[in-house]
C-alpha cells in the first residue's frame, strides 16, 4: 500500500512566499494575543495560588459551589466544570494562598456539601507559594532556551561539519548571557538577547542549517503559546513539558528533511537549490505523513480518553505536531535556503 | 553466522533483563524486588515543599554566642560590657575601662574565633565594635541547618510511619517531601512543620507581666492555663528569662503517659546525664520559684519547683488529645528543627483520582497503540508486523527500564509512553521507506535491505539524539511529574533505536539468509 506515489513532485517550496506570509500572520496573531492579554495566563505552578478539584455525588450549580466557598474565604475563586456534565467535577482556582487555613480539605468538603446538598469529595488540592512559582517561571524559560541552544549546536556541528566553529558560537552565546546576567538583566530579556546573539552568530558563520532549525523551533513555540493564549488556556508545568516535546518532535522532522537535502545536494549538485529542496521534501513526504499521522493519532487518543490531568498537555501536543510538521517543510527548509552562503 | 550469534545473545540478554525486572511489578514479592513506583498523582498522597528560614538559624546561633560571651565575661569578672544583637549576623559591643577592654578583646579572640571584629572605635576609655559572622561561617550554618532540618524531618516521618517517603533537599534552602498514600494531611503537616524547640525557662518572679516594664534579659510569653478540676482555660502571660535553663537538646526520650487522676494524656521526658545534672542544679537553686516549660514560644505550663529534682525526668502537661500527645512525643524524640520552616508548596491528590488517571491512561494507550499496530500491518504487511513486534518490545523495554532505574511513573510519564508509541514507528517507517525506494531503483532484495538500514541509521541517530537532548534538559529542569515524563521519553527513545536498528534488522537478516526469498512483503 502506498499513500504517496513514487515520483510525486509537489511544488512545496515554490509556494514559500505564501507560507511565509501565513507564518508571519500566525506569529503576529500569537504575539498580539499575548500582548492583548497582558502576558500569559499562568497556572498556579507559575503564578502561585490554590487549586482544588472537587467531585460531587449529584448535579450542582456554580452558584451553590461559590456559596460553599465563602466560609473558607475562597468565594472570589474561578469555578470551572471539568470533563463531562454527568461527572459533576469542578475545578476551583484562587490566586490567594490559604496555607494557613487548617484542614482546608476537610473544611471544603463540609461546607461544599452543606451548600450544595450533595456530598463533595476533594480529589486534588494544590497550593503553591508565589516564590516557588516565580522560580519555576525562570527555570522553564531557561529549559526552553537551553534545549534550543544545545540542539542548534548539535545541528551546526553535525550538518556543517564545523564542530570548532560551533564551539565558538556556544562560547559567544554563553559568554554574552553571563555578561548580561552580571548586569542584573532579568531572565526574559536575557533569553531575548541570547536569541538575537545566536541568530547573528549563525548568520556570521554561515550556519544555514542551524538558522533554519532555530527559526523553525521558535516559530513552533510561539504559535503553540499563541494558541494557548487565544484559547485562554492556562500555562502549566505539563504544558511546558509538552512545548519542549514539540520542539523535539518538530526538530526530528526538520532533521529528516535536512538529512535528505544534504544527501540530494551531493547527488544533484548541478540542480538549483529550489529543485533539490522540493525533491527532498517529496522524497520524505510519505514518511512525514505516516509519522505525523500516527503521532497525531495517539495524541488525539490522549486528548479524548486520557482524562483531565493531561488534557491541556495533549492539546499542546496536537497543535505542536501539526504546526511542527508544516513548519519543517515551510519554515526550516526555505530559511535554510535563504541563508545559504553563495555556492562556489 | 558468527555475527548473528553475538547479536542474538545481546538481544536475548536485553529482553530477558527487561522481563525479569517487569515481573515484580506484576507479581509483588518476587526477585529482584524492584517495582515501578507510582507517582503521587497516580496513587494519591501529599507533596510538600518547605522553605527553611536559614537566616533565623544563623540568628539563633549568634544569639547563643552572645549568651556564651556574656557568661564567660561574667565568670572572668570583666565588667561594663554591653552586648546587643543588631542584625541576624552581628552583635554590637560596648566596653568601657582600659583593663576591661583588653581582657574582653583577649577573651573574644581566644574563645570565640568564629566571629570577626569590625569597625572598632576607641574614644574616652570606651570601646565600640561589631562582632560579625564572616560569609563563610554564615554559609556553613545555612547548609548545616538545611541538612539538619532534613534529618529531623526524616526522623519524624519514620516514627510517624509512612511507607516509602521521599525526602530530599531541593535547591539551596528547600526541602521536598513526598508522602504517598497519606490520608490525614493536616496531621502530617503539623508533625513536619513544628519547630519543636523545647525550653525550660525560669519565671522572672516578683515582676508583673502586666506592669509594662520589661527588664533586660526577660521577655513576656503567653500560654493557656487550665484549671484541671473545672477544665476552664484562660490565656495567661508570663514574664520569663530570655535564657533557657535547659533545652530539648539534652533529651533522650519522650513518651505518652496517662494521667489517671484526670484521665488525660501527658508527655514524660527523660534527659541524658548532662541534662539531668543541669536540671538538678537549676531546680536545686530555684526552689519555690516557677519553671516555665516553653514549646515554640508558647508556655505549656509553669509549675512551682518544690524540691531539687534528681534523676532527670520531667513531664509536659496540657490540654492534649491522645493523638496530639503522641505527635508531640514524636517531634520531641526526633529533636527540634534548627530553624522554622514555611510551607511553600503543597499538593495533595486523593486516591480515587489516581485510579481514574491510571485507567484513562491505559485506555488511551490501548486505543492509540491498537490502531497503530493495525495500520502498520495493513500498510507494510509482513514487515509492518515486524514493526509491531518492535513496538511491543519497546513497551516491555520501557517498563523494564523504569523498574531497573527505580524510576517513578507519573501521569505525564504515561503520556510519555503513549507519545513514544506514536514516535517509535518513525524509525521503522524511515527504514521501510528507504528499502522501498531502493527496490524501486531495481536493486536486488539483499542490497536494498542493507542499503535501507545503512542510510536510515544515520538519519535515525541524528533525529533521536536531538530528541534525547530535549529529554535531558527536561529532566534537569523538571520537578516530580515532569521528571517522570523525561524519564519515559528517554527510555522510549533509546528503546526504539534499539528495537528498530538491532532487533528488526536481525530478524530481516535471518530471514534473508535462511529463507533466501526473492520478494519481500513491504
Amino acid at each position: 500500500m502506498q499513500l504517496i506515489k513514487p515520483g510525486t513532485n509537489i511544488d512545496f517550496i515554490g509556494k514559500r512566499k505564501i507560507a511565509f506570509v501565513v507564518s508571519i500572520i500566525l506569529i503576529a496573531i500569537s504575539l498580539g494575543s499575548i500582548f492583548f492579554h497582558k502576558g500569559l495566563r499562568y497556572g498556579i505552578d507559575f503564578a502561585g495560588g490554590t487549586l482544588v478539584q472537587v467531585q460531587f455525588s449529584g448535579p450542582v450549580t456554580v452558584d451553590q459551589i461559590r456559596k460553599g466557598l465563602a466560609p473558607v474565604g475562597l468565594e472570589s475563586s474561578s469555578v470551572q466544570r471539568m470533563g463531562y456534565v454527568e461527572e459533576n467535577e469542578f475545578l476551583i482556582r484562587a490566586d490567594t494562598l490559604n496555607a494557613n487555613i487548617e484542614s482546608l480539605s476537610e473544611k471544603l468538603e463540609l461546607h461544599l456539601s452543606e451548600a450544595t446538598g450533595v456530598s463533595a469529595d476533594v480529589r486534588k488540592l494544590d497550593m503553591v507559594g508565589p516564590q516557588v512559582g516565580h522560580d519555576l517561571r525562570g527555570k522553564a524559560l531557561l529549559a526552553i532556551f537551553y534545549s534550543l541552544l544545545f540542539i542548534t549546536v548539535y545541528i551546526s556541528g553535525r550538518f556543517e561539519q564545523q564542530w570548532i566553529k560551533s564551539g565558538v558560537v556556544v562560547a559567544i552565546i554563553i559568554g554574552s548571557v553571563y555578561a548580561l546576567s552580571l548586569l542584573g538583566v532579568s531572565i526574559p530579556y536575557l533569553m531575548l538577547a541570547a536569541t538575537i546573539v545566536s541568530l547573528f552568530a549563525f548568520w556570521f558563520f554561515g550556519f544555514n542549517y542551524s538558522m533554519g532549525a532555530i527559526i523553525c523551533q521558535m516559530h513552533d513555540v510561539i504559535v503553540v503559546v499563541g494558541v494557548f493564549s487565544l484559547c485562554g488556556k492556562e500555562f502549566t508545568l505539563p504544558v511546558v513539558a509538552a512545548l519542549l516535546t514539540v520542539v523535539g518532535y518538530s526538530l526530528n522532522d526538520t532533521i529528516i528533511i535536512f538529512d535528505r537535502i544534504r544527501e540530494n545536494i551531493r547527488k544533484y549538485h548541478k540542480e538549483p537549490m529550489v529543485v533539490i529542496l522540493n525533491r527532498s521534501v517529496n522524497d520524505t513526504l510519505s514518511r512525514t505523513i505516516l509519522t505525523s499521522g500516527s503521532t497525531l493519532f495517539v495524541v488525539l487518543a490522549m486528548f479524548f480518553l486520557g482524562g483531565s490531568i493531561i488534557h491541556d498537555f495533549s492539546f499542546a501536543l496536537i497543535i505542536g505536531v501539526v504546526v511542527g510538521t508544516i513548519s519543517s517543510i515551510y519554515v526550516a527548509a526555505p530559511i535554510m535556503m535563504l541563508c545559504q552562503p553563495r555556492r562556489k | 553466522m558468527k555475527v548473528f550469534s553475538w547479536k542474538l545473545i545481546v538481544i536475548a540478554a536485553v529482553l530477558l533483563t527487561a522481563v525479569i525486572f517487569v515481573i515484580p511489578t506484576l507479581r509483588p514479592g518476587t526477585w529482584p524486588h524492584k517495582k515501578i513506583n507510582l507517582g503521587l498523582d497516580l496513587q494519591g498522597g501529599m507533596q510538600l515543599v518547605l522553605g527553611v528560614d536559614t537566616e533565623k538559624a544563623v540568628s539563633s546561633t549568634l544569639e547563643r554566642v552572645l549568651q556564651d560571651i556574656q557568661e564567660e565575661a561574667r565568670i572572668d569578672r570583666i565588667r561594663s560590657v554591653s552586648l546587643t544583637q543588631t542584625g541576624f549576623d552581628r552583635i554590637a559591643v560596648t566596653v568601657s575601662g582600659d583593663d576591661n577592654i583588653s581582657r574582653f578583646s583577649a577573651l573574644v579572640k581566644k574563645e570565640f574565633p568564629e566571629v570577626e571584629e569590625r569597625e572598632r572605635t576607641l574614644s574616652g576609655g570606651e570601646m565600640k565594635m561589631l562582632l560579625v559572622y564572616p560569609d563563610r561561617e554564615i554559609a556553613r550554618i545555612r547548609t548545616m541547618s538545611v541538612e539538619q532540618a532534613l534529618e529531623t524531618i526524616r526522623n519524624r516521618i519514620d516514627q510517624f510511619g509512612v511507607s516509602e517517603p521521599d525526602i530530599r533537599i531541593q535547591g539551596d534552602e528547600q526541602i521536598m517531601i513526598q508522602l504517598p498514600g497519606i490520608q490525614d494531611t493536616q496531621r502530617a503537616k503539623e508533625l513536619i512543620g513544628k519547630t519543636a524547640l523545647l525550653e525550660f525557662r525560669l519565671v522572672d518572679e516578683g515582676r508583673d507581666p502586666r506592669s509594662g516594664s520589661i527588664p533586660p534579659g526577660s521577655e513576656i510569653l503567653y500560654g493557656t492555663e487550665e484549671d484541671p478540676g473545672s477544665r476552664r482555660s484562660a490565656k495567661t502571660s508570663y514574664m520569663v528569662k530570655k535564657r533557657a535553663a535547659l533545652t530539648g537538646a539534652y533529651l533522650t526520650d519522650a513518651r505518652v503517659q496517662m494521667d489517671t487522676q484526670y484521665n488525660r494524656p501527658y508527655v514524660s521526658i527523660t534527659f541524658d546525664k548532662k541534662g539531668a545534672r543541669i536540671f538538678e542544679r537549676v531546680t536545686g537553686e530555684n526552689i519555690n520559684k516557677r519553671l516555665a516549660i516553653v514549646l515554640d514560644g508558647t508556655v505549656h505550663s509553669a509549675p512551682t519547683i518544690n524540691d531539687r529534682i534528681a534523676g532527670g525526668s520531667a513531664m509536659i502537661t496540657g490540654q492534649f488529645t491522645m493523638e496530639e500527645a503522641s505527635d508531640l512525643a514524636i517531634v520531641l524524640r526526633a529533636g527540634a528543627l534548627p530553624a522554622p520552616v514555611d510551607i511553600l508548596e503543597e499538593r495533595t491528590v486523593g486516591p480515587s483520582l489516581g485510579t481514574d488517571s491510571i485507567r484513562m491512561g491505559l485506555l488511551s494507550m490501548g486505543v492509540g497503540g491498537a490502531l497503530i499496530v493495525l495500520f502498520m500491518a495493513i500498510y507494510y504487511k509482513i514487515s509492518g508486523l515486524m514493526a509491531d513486534l518492535a513496538l511491543v518490545l519497546n513497551i516491555l523495554l520501557i517498563a523494564g527500564g523504569l523498574a531497573l532505574l527505580g524510576a517513578t511513573l507519573t501521569m505525564p510519564g504515561i503520556a510519555g509512553i503513549i507519545l513514544t508509541i506514536g514516535m517509535a514507528i518513525d524509525a521503522n517507517v524511515l527504514i521501510f521507506e528507504r528499502i522501498r525506494e531502493e527496490l524501486r531503483q531495481g536493486k536486488p532484495l539483499r542490497t536494498a535491505v542493507d542499503r535501507g538500514y545503512e542510510i536510515a541509521t544515520r538519519t535515525i541517530l541524528d533525529a533521536n539524539l536531538t530528541s534525547l537532548i530535549v529529554a535531558v534538559v527536561l529532566f534537569q529542569f523538571g520537578t516530580g511529574p515532569i521528571k517522570g515524563f523525561a524519564v519515559t521519553l528517554t527510555l522510549g527513545l533509546v528503546a526504539s533505536v534499539f528495537t528498530a536498528l538491532v532487533v528488526t534488522r536481525t530478524i530481516f537478516d535471518f530471514w534473508l539468509t535462511y529463507r533466501k526469498p526473492r520478494t519481500i512483503s513491504i
